[in-house]
C-alpha cells in the first residue's frame, strides 16, 4: 500500500478495480508468518489448496513449495492443517 | 400536441406510481408488501400477470432482500423499481447505502408512514428523513399527479449516465397513497420515448481497459469490494460530486418533462408561492403543502403579505434556490413531519435555518414539527403558525423556535 495513490477525480466509480489484486500487497497485515520445515514436510500439497488468500505455491520446476509473503495475511491454516506440523508460525522479524 | 392525447384516470397515489413504473419499461421489480406502499406492487403484479408488461417480477422475503435483489439487478444494467414505507425503509438500510455506494440508478417509491412504536400505519416523514444521508436522491410529492410525473423523470434522473444515483419517490401515505385523484398519464409511447434505453458510461476494469459499467459474464468486472482507508474516502468524495452534479440533471428532466407533459413543479427543487414580497412564510414538504397553499390565499385576501415554500427535492438540497426565495422573507415557520429526539427541531429546520446564515438579512426561523402519525394538519392550525410569524414581527421576540403543532397538552 506504499504505491502512489489516486486521487478521487481519477479512479473508476463505485470502487470498480482498475487494477487486478495482485498488485495490491496484503502481507503487511500479519503478525505470525508461516515457516515450513522441509524435513518434516512430505510435500503432500494440502497447503496451497487451502491457503485461502493462494499464498502458497508449488513450483513445478523446482518441485518445492513457496509462500508468498506479499499475500500471505499469517492466518496460520496452513500450520493448523499440515499433518506432520511442518509450518510453524513465527511472529515477524524474529525468522 | 401532446397533452391532448393525455388521458385523465382516476388513481389513488399508489396507484399512479404503478401506472408510471408500467410505462417506463422497467426490467426488473422486487418488493414486499407493507401499508401503505402495498397497492403499487399488487398493481404492478397484476400488470405482470396480464402480461401488459415484460418485467421480471421478484417477490422476496424482506425489504432488504427486495432492495438487495434490485441493486443486483441494476448493476447488471436492469432498469428497476421498488416500493417501501416505514419499518420496510427502515429493513433497507443498510442496502440503501451500498446501492448508492455501487451507484445503481434504482428507482424507490416511499409512501411515507411513521416508524413503530407504538405502531402506526399512518403518514409522516420520519421513515424517508431518517434515511436523507445515505446518498438516494429524495423527491417529495405533493398530490398524486406529481407523484405519477416524479417517477416517471425518476428513471431518467438515476440513469443518466453522468450521474447514476438512485432516487426515491417520496409522497405521504394515505393522504395520497389511497386517496383518489384525477391524474393526467401521458401515452405509453410517449413515456417510453422519454425515459428511453439505460447507457452505460465506461470505467476502466482490472486489466486497465475501458469497459461498460456493469456486470457483464463477457466483460467481467469487480465493484464494491473491499475498500479500506487508502481509498474509501475517495469514492464517498466522488458521491458528493455526484450529488453537487444532480441539480443539473434534475433541471434538465424536469425541463424536459415539462415540455412533453405541460405540468411544472417550480423549477424541479423549489416551487414557490406568492413570495417575491412576502413577509412571513411557511415552508413545508408535501401534500401539507396544499392546505398552506389555500391559507396563503384567504391572508392574501385579507392583505396579509404571506407565502409558501414548498421544497421539491430534498437531496440534493437546493442551497442557492432556498437562501434566494427566503432572504427576503422576515420570519420563516418550518413544517417538519418528522422529529429529532433530542435534537433541536426537525431535518428540514436544520437544512433551512443553517443554509440562511450566510444569507444577506437573516430572517426569523422558528420551526413546527407537526402531523407525526398521520394526525391531520387542518388550516386553523396553519392559521395560528402565520398569526405567530405576525406575533414574531410585531414583537421582536420569539417565544419558541420549536413547537410542536397539533398535539394535545
Amino acid at each position: 500500500m506504499s504505491q502512489e495513490q489516486k486521487g478521487w477525480k481519477e479512479i473508476p466509480i463505485a470502487g470498480v478495480c482498475w487494477k487486478p489484486s495482485t498488485e495490491y500487497p496484503t502481507g503487511d497485515w500479519k503478525t505470525f508468518k508461516p515457516v515450513r520445515d522441509p524435513k518434516k514436510c512430505t510435500k503432500c500439497l494440502l497447503c496451497p489448496i487451502i491457503c485461502p488468500d493462494a499464498a502458497i505455491k508449488w513450483i513445478k520446476t523446482t518441485e518445492e513449495i513457496e509462500f508468498d509473503y506479499n499475500f500471505c495475511k499469517g492466518c496460520g491454516i496452513c500450520a493448523n492443517e499440515c499433518p506432520t506440523q511442518a509450518i510453524k508460525m513465527v511472529r515477524e522479524g524474529e525468522a | 400536441m401532446v397533452k391532448n392525447q393525455q388521458k385523465v384516470l382516476a388513481l389513488n397515489g399508489d396507484e399512479a406510481v404503478a401506472f408510471a413504473v408500467k410505462q417506463s419499461d422497467v426490467d426488473v421489480v422486487a418488493a414486499y408488501p407493507i401499508t401503505p406502499q402495498t397497492i403499487i406492487v399488487e398493481r404492478f403484479s397484476e400488470y405482470v400477470a396480464d402480461g401488459e408488461v415484460k418485467t421480471e417480477f421478484v417477490c422476496t422475503e424482506s425489504e432488504h432482500s427486495a432492495l438487495t435483489a434490485c441493486l443486483a439487478a441494476a448493476v447488471a444494467g436492469a432498469r428497476t423499481f421498488t416500493a417501501s414505507a416505514s419499518a420496510g425503509l427502515a429493513l433497507m438500510h443498510e442496502i440503501l447505502y451500498v446501492t448508492s455506494g455501487c451507484r445503481a440508478p434504482v428507482v424507490m417509491a416511499i409512501a411515507n408512514r411513521a416508524l413503530s412504536a407504538p405502531i402506526n400505519i399512518h403518514c409522516d416523514h420520519s421513515d424517508s428523513m431518517v434515511e436523507r444521508d445515505c446518498g438516494w436522491i429524495q423527491i417529495y410529492a405533493e398530490n398524486s399527479q406529481e407523484a405519477y410525473d416524479s417517477t416517471i423523470q425518476a428513471f431518467k434522473i438515476a440513469e443518466n449516465r453522468d450521474l447514476l444515483l438512485p432516487v426515491m419517490v417520496c409522497f405521504d401515505g394515505f393522504f395520497l397513497s389511497h386517496t383518489l385523484e384525477n391524474v393526467n398519464v401521458l401515452p405509453d409511447e410517449v413515456v417510453q420515448k422519454f425515459v428511453g434505453i439505460r447507457q452505460f458510461p465506461l470505467v476502466l476494469n482490472h486489466r486497465g481497459k475501458k469497459a461498460h459499467f456493469k456486470l457483464d459474464p463477457n466483460n467481467p468486472l469487480t465493484m464494491g469490494p473491499l475498500d479500506l482507508y487508502d481509498y474509501y474516502f475517495e469514492h464517498k468524495r466522488q458521491q458528493e460530486e455526484a450529488m453537487q452534479e444532480a441539480p443539473q440533471i434534475i433541471r434538465r428532466v424536469h425541463d424536459e418533462y415539462a415540455e412533453i407533459s405541460k405540468r411544472r413543479y417550480g423549477n424541479g427543487f423549489i416551487d414557490p408561492y406568492y413570495l417575491e414580497d412576502a413577509d412571513i412564510a411557511v415552508v413545508s414538504m408535501g401534500s401539507t403543502t396544499g392546505t398552506v397553499r389555500a391559507v396563503v390565499d384567504q391572508l392574501r385576501g385579507k392583505g396579509v403579505k404571506a407565502g409558501l415554500l414548498r421544497l421539491r427535492t430534498f437531496r440534493p438540497l437546493p442551497v442557492t434556490d432556498i437562501v434566494r426565495a427566503l432572504e427576503n422573507v422576515k420570519a420563516v415557520a418550518v413544517l417538519d413531519r418528522s422529529n429529532s429526539f433530542g435534537g433541536y427541531g426537525g431535518a428540514v429546520f436544520h437544512e433551512v435555518r443553517h443554509v440562511l446564515y450566510d444569507a444577506k438579512s437573516h430572517p426569523y426561523v422558528v420551526n413546527y414539527v407537526y402531523g407525526l402519525g398521520g394526525r391531520d394538519m387542518p388550516p386553523d392550525i396553519i392559521q395560528g403558525i402565520f398569526a405567530d410569524l405576525q406575533e414574531i414581527l410585531k414583537t421582536k421576540r420569539v417565544k419558541g423556535y420549536v413547537q410542536f403543532a397539533g398535539v394535545r397538552e
